[in-house]
């Protein structure tokens, strides 16, 4: 009896390594120092009511941000421990074995759990109050999708301590994630935490199409769509189209391995090489649905600061909806050395190099936007400048990828680690971290701190270069990704050696970040105005934080950057628009739902992770009956009375 | 569907706001219809790619048995069919009208996935699996798929029948009717590719 369970504990649990068994510690101290903290403080109820139960996007959104810099922390800590184990050559520091799952764990953090989670979290919290709307189309859908992407990443992040990690690389190429490959629970627990919020974000993306092409305030034409807000459906457009091809190809590897059907394998038939395709069908889109809504960003964050209209509106949409669409023909440039034939890759390289052109066009309009303007640097602006040249280099490299024969040289080596870092870093997460600058005051109604928000921007900026240059020479001298040690014979010493030195420099960029939210927490510089950057669409006409309708009377717009033209116009000594008269306001009610039937779907995934049906049918059935009990709920809604919206807006300082 | 009306949706308060509230949900149920479809595209991409790598064991032509398939489709294109009188009726305003043929459908729809169970059962007792071959992994999964579809659509029109009664015809009754009945029509369109891509062409 004894035996049977410390031999069941010894399988269940991750054990023999010192790393984990801290980490082990870590996590049970950090739970009961919050189970402390909320009991201590009595603040369950309030947790419950204020939090998991609500429907208000900016909430989501915060709620969003939170979970994806946390995510942030962890694929940024097994980055470093990867870039320690490359610091020297024949390091003993992470086994081959480890490094294949620390790898694939930062890879899946990074874009599923860190950038995902990042944008909808601005999504959410900037396009309702860009649309001059109460909140999004399906405010309940909203609330499940967040949840759904929470469980669904706590499932993959409990596998580094129960079961084991995946570990056959982010996108889990079979035969190498087939049961023969990977006989551990390591890559069921990718399938359904990827699957978990995969259907998260799908629903994201059918809720945010539908709030933009439906809930615009009056007069709010397809020309004057902020242009952030139009970044966003390009990005949900293709969101809508890929990721149902996730969902199957995640099914299907899900099948051959717990069915032990043949979709994959190599033998029954099986064809691994369509799982390649599939999941790149997916996986490249998924590069432009993480990029899209930064370039929208960094056109906001670019005609703020230069006071001035953005340059090309017009093809600035033009081109964030053709790469939207031109995305899908480009997939098989993942793999133009896996024997597609010198046709297929033809079309291929020149389907890649095509989207290089609407690119190119984006970054001359954000020059000629900061051409002539009254540009001031804050954290929002520098972040945005420092991409260009960033992007302009990663574009230009991924080009050079883009040519199929010359990628035969460049395939799996650090070339290709160095260029998708660039665009990824320099795209994505500055873009990213442009966005949380910019609507922080609009979040939390005061700003963050600037001098050492400047600290941590030149020092992230340093160390990426640092770490990432020196890569695209070792890639070009043959060294090849995943792989955990190189010899002293190589002569590439001292480049990795760098490159790690410029990888802990962003990590501590990362701590400047931290002290830096810290440090504004305390000494925060209220943002009374709601207009803290004297910028240009609506969400910046309302109070800061934005009261829980948003808007007490719906705006109605006249023209592009309509917040900006109605302050010229009271400077000019006009008359601002007449407001409509106040009218009780229709809210959705919070729902315990979306929560419960998270958590049904972790019990269904961790049930099917160790093949224990006993877990996963009660999961199941707790999906169905929280379904059955949304559908039967007719009381979802209730009004604001008119005397509340006066009251609240009167603590924010306005008269209605 | 009409969606003519766009900038009134704007404020979903105030005075007409439950019918935007309605109209709102039908385009977005549009949408996800488009994603469904994409999920059952992969699927047949799938199966088309597979469908002869039988890997020793049998092909289409020796396990089909058309005469049921044949069946199956009539019963589910006319479940189609009484779909469409129901919402006819509950546009009538007769609400008795509106439950008889929502349950003559759901009847037809149980029909046809006993059919279904029946020759799946059929196959695995002959000891054709999905793990057999590639041929037959592709499709269980996407006559499978389908049949999980058609299944939770028929719980679901049960939860709408139950909510009819206690509620009525309302706005918001009305349009989980309309939802539920395109919901169907998707179904049996994809049911029409599966019997031409997967059995007509398999016994061909
Ligand atoms: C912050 C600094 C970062 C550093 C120092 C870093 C470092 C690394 C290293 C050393 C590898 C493994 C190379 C190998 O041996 O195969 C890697 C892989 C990867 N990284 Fe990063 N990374 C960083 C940030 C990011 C970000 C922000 C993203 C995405 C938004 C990202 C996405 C990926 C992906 C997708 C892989 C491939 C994983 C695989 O091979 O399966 N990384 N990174
Ligand atoms: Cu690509």
């Amino acid at each position: 009896m004894i035996d049977q369970l410390t031999d069941f504990v010894s399988w269940f649990f991750v054990t023999g390594d010192p790393l984990i068994y801290g980490a082990d510690v870590a996590i049970a101290l950090t739970m009961a120092a919050i189970v402390f903290v909320l009991t201590y403080f009595r603040k369950w109820g309030w947790l419950w009511r204020e939090w998991l139960t609500t429907v208000d996007h900016k909430r989501v959104g915060i709620m969003y941000i939170i979970a994806a810099l946390l995510m942030l922390f962890r694929g940024g800590v097994d980055a470093l421990m990867m870039r320690t184990q490359l610091a020297f050559p024949d390091m003993k520091f992470l086994s081959p074995e480890h490094y294949n799952e620390v790898f694939t764990t930062h890879g899946v953090i990074m874009i599923l759990f860190m950038a995902m989670p990042l944008m909808f979290g601005l999504f959410n919290i900037a396009v309702p109050l860009q649309l001059g709307a109460r909140d999004v189309a399906f405010p309940f859908l909203n609330s499940l999708s967040f949840w759904l992407f929470f469980f669904g990443a706590m499932l993959f992040n409990t596998s580094f301590v129960i079961g084991g990690s995946a570990n056959a690389g982010w996108l889990s190429y079979p035969p190498l994630s087939e049961l023969t490959g990977s006989p551990g629970v390591g890559e069921d627990f990718y399938i359904w935490g990827v699957q978990i919020s995969g259907i998260g974000s799908l629903m994201t993306g059918i809720n945010f199409i539908v709030t933009i092409v439906k809930m615009r305030a009056p007069g709010m034409t397809w020309s004057r769509v902020p242009i952030f807000t139009w970044s966003v459906l390009s990005s949900c457009i293709a969101i809508i189209v890929a990721f149902p091809v996730l969902t199957v190809t995640l099914a299907l590897l899900f099948l051959d391995r717990f069915l032990g059907a043949h979709f994959f394998t190599m033998d029954g038939g099986g064809n691994a090489m369509m799982y390649v395709n599939l999941i790149w069908m997916w996986g490249h889109p998924e590069v432009y649905i993480v990029v899209l809504p930064a370039f929208g960003i960094f056109s906001e964050v670019v005609a703020a600061f230069s006071r001035k209209r953005l340059f090309g509106y017009g093809s600035m949409v033009f081109a964030m909806m053709s790469i939207s669409l031109m995305a899908y023909f480009t997939w098989l440039h993942h793999f133009f050395t896996m024997g597609s034939g010198a046709n297929v890759n033809l079309f291929f390289a020149i389907s890649t190099m095509i989207i290089a052109i609407p690119t190119g066009v984006k970054i001359f309009n954000w020059l000629f936007t900061m051409f002539r303007g009254r540009i001031s640097f804050k954290t929002p602006m520098l972040w945005t400048i420092a991409f260009i040249p960033c992007f302009v280099v990663g574009g230009m490299t991924g080009v050079m990828l883009s040519v199929a024969p010359a990628d035969f040289q460049f395939h799996n080596s650090y070339f290709l680690i160095a260029h998708f870092h660039q665009v990824l870093i320099g795209g994505v997460a500055f873009g990213y971290f442009a966005g949380l600058y910019y609507w922080w005051p609009k979040m939390f109604g005061f700003k963050l701190n600037e001098t050492i928000g400047k600290w941590a921007f030149w020092i992230w900026n340093i160390g990426f270069y640092v770490c990432f240059m020196p890569q695209y020479i070792v890639g070009l001298d043959g060294m090849t990704r995943r792989i955990n040690s190189y010899g002293w014979d190589t002569g590439w010493w001292a480049l990795n050696f760098t490159s790690t030195i410029g990888g802990f420099l962003m990590g501590i960029g990362f701590l400047f970040q931290v002290w830096q939210i810290a440090h504004s927490i305390k000494f925060m510089e209220k943002d009374t105005t709601g207009d803290p950057w004297g910028a240009r669409t609506l969400e910046w006409s309302i109070p800061s934080p934005a009261p829980l309708y948003n808007f007490a009377t719906t705006p109605l717009v006249t023209d592009r950057d309509d917040w900006w033209e109605e302050k010229e116009r009271i400077a000019a000594g006009k008359m601002p628009k007449a407001k409509p008269e106040l009218e009780p306001i229709h809210m959705p009610k919070n729902s315990p739902i979306p929560f419960i039937q998270s958590v049904c779907w972790f019990t269904v995934g961790f049930g099917l992770v160790f093949h224990w049906l006993w877990m996963a049918i009660p999961g199941f059935i707790g999906i169905a009956l929280t379904m059955l009990a949304h559908s039967f709920n007719y009381d979802t809604d209730y009004y604001i009375p008119v005397d509340e919206i006066k009251r609240t807006e009167a603590r924010a300082g306005r008269v209605v | 569907m009409a969606h003519a009306h766009n900038h009134t949706f704007a404020h979903e308060g105030g005075h007409d706001g439950h019918h935007d509230l309605e109209e709102l949900r039908k385009f977005g149920f549009w949408i996800f219809l488009i994603t469904d479809c994409i999920l059952f595209a992969t699927l047949f991409a799938t199966y088309l790619v597979l469908h002869e790598s039988t890997a020793g064991g049998p092909d289409a032509k020796e396990i089909f048995e058309m005469p049921g398939v044949i069946v199956e489709t009539f019963i589910l294109l006319t479940s189609s069919f009484t779909s469409g009188l129901a919402v006819l009726a509950m546009n009538a305003g007769s609400r008795n009208g509106l439950l008889g043929w929502l349950v003559v459908t759901i009847l037809l729809g149980a029909a046809f996935i006993g059919m279904e169970v029946t020759e799946f059962a059929k196959l695995i007792h002959e000891g054709h699996t999905i793990q057999t071959s590639a041929f037959l992994s592709g499709f269980f999964t996407l006559v499978g798929t389908h049949g999980l579809h058609v299944s939770l659509g028929i719980c679901w029109i049960t939860a709408i029948i139950i909510q009819l009664t206690r509620h009525g015809i309302t706005p918001v009754t009305r349009r989980k009717v309309h939802i539920t009945s395109l919901y169907w029509h998707f179904l049996d369109a994809v049911w029409i590719f599966v019997f031409t891509f997967v059995y007509l062409m398999g016994v061909m």
